[in-house]
């Protein structure tokens, strides 16, 4: 009977059936970070308990990691101490660590990937809710709590409910100047921010076909915005090519026996899926948040949504807390609206193609006075990858800053926050209140191209019109 | 390790109303900076409870009629973003131990389930009264029965629903699966012998 690649890899990984009607499921890779994890080494030594397979926990450090320097030791003695307990447990229960020394630091949905760790057909988790970024590369890759994390060091298993599958179709071609970032926008705006509760996403169509891995990636990452569980896309040659030669992959014969493996895991024709939801690409423009819900989205050509024009009583106390939050008026074009900060980087677009591309456009062009710009590679990796072709220095010479590896503005647990009411054009992955560091900071999402576009007009703006795309097909 | 079997939660109640309210929200990213989950109860709704000048804005869980309230309600895709147990560990060390809302985000839910915090789901107009009830009587003793799937309050009473596998696990303690996970102990190594990646 044809099946899905998430239906092939749960009865791979699962272990048994618990007495609570769970699966005992098998999470062969277990990605560690400062933030979520020491609570977990804590519980650990509680319960005298030891890591099962140490070599199958890899950690690195980026959610407090200060991007302006990383030398040690950090002013903030709190971040200082997270990095300190990290180190240490790695040490105690010899786990691989990535640390800032190693050259191979970076955001753990960066680094999983650009260090081979990341495989099709294999089970990841991580405390991190954007684990669904590994999902790319055809893996079931979820986000967990802490004393999941111990589950995971103690047993390597984790106690789960069997998810449904809902298949997600783009087929056709994005104009130019669309993005993949536009596209999980899309799909979110379309679906909803719980629209993917019990779900497995599984995004395929031409589109997807199409999609270099980074792209795959920065859909994936977002699909928890969505409400999913996790989300992946088929294996394919293109997933291959990326995999092949990097550390942690097999080499050699092996690497032949694990191509094959890997493309008898992909969904079989006709199989089953819970759902399946089909989007035209050519439907999709450069797309926005303007409240503080992901799902609170609008292409950039549309107005503010108003609440006065909303039947449902509930939608309209939704968009009146959003917009009072957001400081928006109802019924206006979201095109125009001031910038303070624009941040192009985090785990959905953070990678070499997301500063190569936005490069392409910002070269010649210069940051409006009055506006703090910041890009911030997802790694040390991509750091050097996009010195090696000069990218650092377009930014640069833009008047942007170009920061060291972490995790940055998405989520201020460094010193990279807005401050007051500041609104922040940015490429990261949440809208939430306050999430950017101050209590009444203001995020509106968008592409890397679309915040370098705020960035040079100090306003949200059409970066097809700001940077004139027209005849090149977007990458 | 025996767990206590959690067959119903009694308390009063504090109504918090809002759809999504995310993890960000019940716990803001900067008091995660800490290596133990001690003392995140005082941080529990920040930056929603606090002026930026720290002092406190009018807020359910700011209102000492509600200081001993230790079941909240609230609405739709409760605990949505972020994976951080940080949010059910905030609720639980402020006094917490069950929480009615419309909905709730998958993690999260999974997450309040390995504290022994039950979540419930009911229909909007099940919380709404009670939340009112609540708010003209903080002191309404409410009973989030697991067992039959009911909530208990004055003379009213609804209907709940929660996934049947965490409530199984709250009724037979075992809503810590970590012992369970490790007698399991043969069988992982079986399903982890015929994974060729794991060998590495």
């Amino acid at each position: 009977m044809s099946q899905s690649l998430f239906e092939k890899v749960w009865n791979a990984h699962a272990v048994r059936q618990l007495s609570n009607g769970q699966t005992q499921l098998l999470i062969g890779t277990h990605l560690i970070h400062e933030v979520t994890s020491p609570q977990a080494f804590g519980m650990l030594r509680d319960l005298g308990l030891k890591v099962k397979f140490p070599s199958r926990t890899f950690a690195t450090v980026d959610h407090i990691v200060p991007t302006q320097s990383q030398v040690e030791p950090f002013a903030d003695p709190l971040a200082q101490e997270m990095i300190n307990a990290l180190r240490a447990n790695c040490e105690e229960f010899g786990v691989t660590f990535f640390d800032i020394g190693s050259g191979h630091q970076g955001i753990v949905h960066v680094v999983g990937p650009e260090q081979g760790i990341t495989q099709p057909g294999t089970t990841i988790a991580c405390g991190d809710s954007h684990t669904a970024t590994h999902g790319a590369f055809g893996a079931i890759a979820l986000g967990i709590g802490t004393t999941q994390i111990r589950d995971l060091l103690a047993t390597q298993t984790m106690a789960l409910s069997k998810l449904k599958v809902r298949r997600i179709n783009v087929e056709g071609e994005l104009p130019p100047g669309v993005y993949a970032k536009d596209v999980v926008l899309h799909i979110i705006k379309l679906l909803g921010a719980k629209g993917g509760i019990g779900y497995a996403y599984e995004y395929g169509g031409s589109l997807f076909d199409n999609f270099s891995m980074e792209e795959r990636m920065t859909v994936c990452n977002m699909s928890i915005e969505g409400g999913a569980r996790c989300g992946y896309v088929n294996p394919d040659e293109k997933t291959f090519e990326y995999l092949k030669g990097r550390p942690y992959c097999p080499q050699g014969d092996e690497w032949d026996a694990a191509v094959e493996r890997w493309k008898a895991i992909a969904s079989d024709p006709g199989c089953h899926y819970d759902d399946v939801v089909d989007i035209r690409a050519e439907d999709i423009a450069p797309s926005v948040t303007w409240g503080i819900s992901p799902d609170h989205g609008i292409f950039v050509t549309e107005n503010i949504p108003d609440p006065a024009q909303e039947s449902d009583p509930d939608k309209r106390e939704s968009i009146e807390e959003a917009l009072e939050y957001m400081k928006l008026p109802a019924g206006a074009p979201i095109a125009g609206t001031p910038v303070n900060v624009c941040f192009i980087g985090s785990c959905t677009n953070g990678r070499l193609s997301d500063f190569r591309e936005t490069a392409k456009y910002l070269k010649g062009h210069h940051v409006a006075e009055g506006v703090k710009a910041i890009a911030v590679p997802g790694s040390q990796i991509v750091d050097q990858l996009c010195k090696n072709e000069g990218l650092d220095q377009i930014f640069r010479d833009a008047g942007f800053e170009w920061r060291e590896a972490g995790c940055s503005m998405c989520l201020a647990m460094n010193p990279d926050k807005l401050i007051g009411d500041q609104l922040c054009a940015s490429s990261s992955n949440r809208n939430f209140k306050g999430r950017q560091g101050s209590p009444t900071g203001r995020t509106i999402l968008m592409s890397p191209v679309m915040v370098a576009a705020a960035a040079v007009t100090g306003v949200v703006s059409d970066a097809r019109e700001v940077f004139h795309v027209g005849q090149t097909a977007a990458v | 390790m025996a767990l206590e079997k959690i067959t119903s939660v009694s308390g009063k109640g504090a109504y918090v109303p809002g759809s999504d309210i995310d993890t960000d929200r019940i716990i803001p990213a900067r008091f995660m900076k800490c290596v133990t989950f001690d003392g995140l109860g005082e941080y529990l709704f920040y930056d929603v409870r606090h002026h930026e000048d720290g002092t406190l804005k009018p807020h359910p869980l700011n209102d000492t009629n509600h200081a001993e309230a230790s079941i909240l309600l609230t609405g739709v895709n409760f605990g949505c973003g972020s994976s951080r147990e940080h949010a059910p560990q905030a609720l639980h060390k402020a006094g917490f131990r069950a929480v009615i809302a419309q909905s709730f985000a998958e993690i999260f839910f999974g997450n309040c389930g390995t504290l022994g915090m039950p979540c419930v789901a009911a229909a909007a107009e099940d919380i709404e009264k009670l939340g009112a009830a609540v708010n003209a009587n903080p002191d309404l003793e409410i009973t989030i029965d697991v067992e039959k799937n009911r909530v208990f309050y004055g003379d009213e009473n609804f209907t709940v629903h929660m996934a049947d596998s965490a409530r199984d696990a709250f009724l037979s303690g075992k809503w810590d699966p970590i012992a369970e996970l490790i007698e399991g102990d043969a069988d992982i190594d079986r399903t982890a012998s015929a994974l060729p990646y794991m060998a590495r």
